[in-house]
């Protein structure tokens, strides 16, 4: 029962998100719903793994990147180099590239969990930033490469704020469902298993290193989406977008929206880029890092699950409140409140 | 010899880092901006003391108290004022620290602009110094590795003969022992804050000496402390100062060398550690 309910939401999400465009002006499209839509993309990789694998990884966004360089590099429009690819082939290379990027990341940092996996995550997520700024001769350094314009879709560009947003539209959703598909099934059990109790389950005969390598495969290819989707949003990749600060904000959206659900992380990417669309009218354009710094903070004070956690706790407190008045219905149960405690 | 003051300044910075992380297991993300609150306060206190000629010779040593001073300050607003009361949640702590340092890096953008400074160390310290063996050599470079060893021994002096010492240690081992046996170990967390910031403030000046900072520089430290703490071990001086030996001669060498893949070169050796002794090289098994 309320599991459908949940369904019910998310196609009526879907259905509002179907016809959205037509609503708003252009600008909405692309810069706010289509951005948050990319941006989510990466961020619910983070969350995947962060909800059902207990890890909060900063690398996502390094591997975003590995695969926005791997089709910078090998496209056909990008500026100074490419290697003319069509892209037909560049783009499953560079998800290919993705997914073994997030495997290797997995192997690296199986060992560890909790902060540690966060502090080599961040490491290597800074590392690669550090390298490709001084690595000329393939990255193309500090500049990075421009004009990786994407393929034609239907004979438009997709520049255009319509083909964008309906390709990331389609794109989320289907990893969306795939995502809740997967973590409802075999793999996603023994994950979540091992997250909760890994000597249980190790004990009953589960390999859980693969397990958790093969879980950062599964991000990786996520990540990879988005890295080559924003890599065409922003016609072209820097190391600036891919650096320190950029991992951050992949995970400022993610904690922002929620780690306990894969929504939360286009919920937090959607307020992320609302803020810095208009935090201009808010307190300084300039200022922008302050004050989504302080909203990052505030949720991490407050509410430790997020902006998903708040209306979850909204939802508990107004059904306490209706079981007040009817004393035969038990009080929720307090849910696991996800890898933040 | 660079990559032995490298060395001794990655050693500075992230034996604050992990003194922090060794009793309270605090990961503190914002330990580069530390690095830069320092710099930036010691700084401005340099520049005013600099301008005038009759105080001019005090100049950096007053631009060390004020680093040392606005970093540990910060570093305690930061424990009592938002980590001290959810202690024992290590990842929302660690979290804290990331928006905490979002905001101290744009605030200081805001106040100081993007342009990079330097400190120019009084004259008793500048110019060069006859050393056997390498030749002449900068006084100033010389002044940091000794910095580095003052603050290696009076950290060694503190955890093993000094009383507060004796609650820090007792505190990695057992919290809760400690608190039992009347210690105020809340304050005593403070102090280890303080004394982890402060660190972090000293390095800001004196690495503002030897080479400028601006923005950007927090993450580069931050990411130095990280590595040299993953690979020396959590919480140990010896191996803080074995993995900040390591890494910086790797960086060197690799800048000398290899300069495209110096950095590539640093992470080979973390993740050879990690594969092989994931406690790091001198760390205690957790």
């Amino acid at each position: 029962m309320m599991r459908l309910s949940t369904n019910h939401l998310l196609l009526a999400l879907f259905a509002v998100l179907l016809v959205l465009p037509f609503l708003v002006p252009p600008f909405w499209t692309a810069n706010i719903l289509g951005r948050a839509l990319v941006y989510g993309l990466i961020a619910m990789s983070l969350t995947f793994l962060a909800s059902y694998g207990g890890f909060v990884s900063l690398a996502q966004m390094m591997i975003a990147g590995v695969a926005g360089y791997t089709v910078a590099i090998l496209g056909p429009t990008s500026i100074p180099m490419g290697a003319g690819l069509s892209w037909g082939l560049t783009i499953p290379i560079a998800l290919v590239m993705a997914t073994l990027a997030g495997l290797l990341v997995g192997v690296i940092a199986v060992r560890t969990m909790g902060i540690y996996l966060l502090m080599i995550t961040l490491a290597l997520a800074v590392g690669f930033a550090l390298y490709v700024q001084a690595n000329i001769s393939v990255f193309n350094g500090y500049e990075g490469i421009r004009n990786v314009l994407g393929p034609q879709v239907l004979g438009r560009p997709f520049r255009d704020p319509f083909v964008f947003y309906y390709v990331s539209l389609a794109v989320c959703s289907l990893l969306f469902a795939g995502v809740l598909v997967l973590v409802r099934g075999p793999f996603g059990l023994v994950l979540q298993g091992l997250r909760d109790n890994p000597r249980r389950v190790s004990a009953l005969g589960y390999n859980a290193a693969l397990h958790r390598i093969a879980a950062f495969g599964v991000a990786g290819f996520i990540a990879g989406c988005g890295g080559v989707l924003v890599c065409f949003y922003n016609i072209g990749i820097s190391p600036g977008s891919i650096g320190l600060w950029a991992s951050v904000n992949i995970l400022v959206m993610s904690v922002i929206g929620g780690l306990g659900h894969p929504i939360g992380a286009f919920a937090g990417a959607l307020i992320y880029v609302l803020f810095d669309t208009f935090a201009s009218s808010i307190y300084d354009r300039e200022r922008f890092n302050t004050l989504i710094g302080l909203v990052f903070l505030v949720i991490v004070l407050v509410s430790p699950d997020g902006f998903l956690g708040i209306g979850k706790r909204l939802k508990e407190s107004l059904q306490a409140r209706l079981s007040r008045r009817k004393p035969k219905a038990a009080a929720p149960e307090p849910r696991e409140e996800g890898p933040s405690t | 010899m660079n990559g032995l003051t490298l060395a001794a300044l990655y050693f500075i910075v992230a034996s604050g880092f992990s003194l922090i992380f060794g009793l309270m297991r605090t990961v503190n993300m914002a330990h580069g901006a530390l690095y830069l609150v320092g710099a930036y306060a010691g700084y401005a206190v340099f520049e005013i003391f600099y301008d005038n000629p009759a105080t001019y010779d005090y100049a950096w040593y007053a631009g060390v108290l004020a680093g040392v001073a606005a970093a540990a300050v910060v570093g305690v607003v930061m424990q009592v004022g938002f980590l001290g009361w959810m202690q024992g949640q290590e990842l929302r702590q660690a979290l804290v620290t990331i928006g905490l340092s979002i905001i101290i890096a744009d605030q200081l953008l805001a106040i100081f602009g993007g342009t990079s400074r330097q400190f120019f160390p009084p004259d008793a310290l500048f110019g060069a110094t006859q050393v056997p063996i390498v030749g002449r050599y900068p006084t100033f470079r010389l002044v940091l590795i000794a910095i580095a060893i003052g603050v290696g021994v009076g950290l060694w002096l503190l955890l093993n003969r000094t009383r507060l010492g004796l609650m820090i240690r007792a505190g990695v081992d057992d919290r809760r022992m400690l608190e039992a046996c009347g210690v105020n170990v809340r304050l005593v967390s403070i102090s280890v804050f303080a004394l982890g910031a402060a660190l972090a403030g000293l390095g800001g000046v004196v690495g503002g000496s030897a080479q400028p900072f601006t923005q950007g520089t927090d993450v580069q430290f931050l990411l130095a402390a990280l590595v040299v703490v993953i690979v020396g071990g959590m919480g140990s001086i010896g191996g803080t100062a074995l993995g900040a030996l390591l890494i910086a001669m790797a960086e060197q060498l690799g800048q000398a060398f290899a300069p495209v893949y110096s950095v590539i070169l640093t992470f080979a050796i973390m993740v050879a550690v990690l594969a092989l002794r994931p406690q790091g090289l001198m760390g205690r098994p957790a």
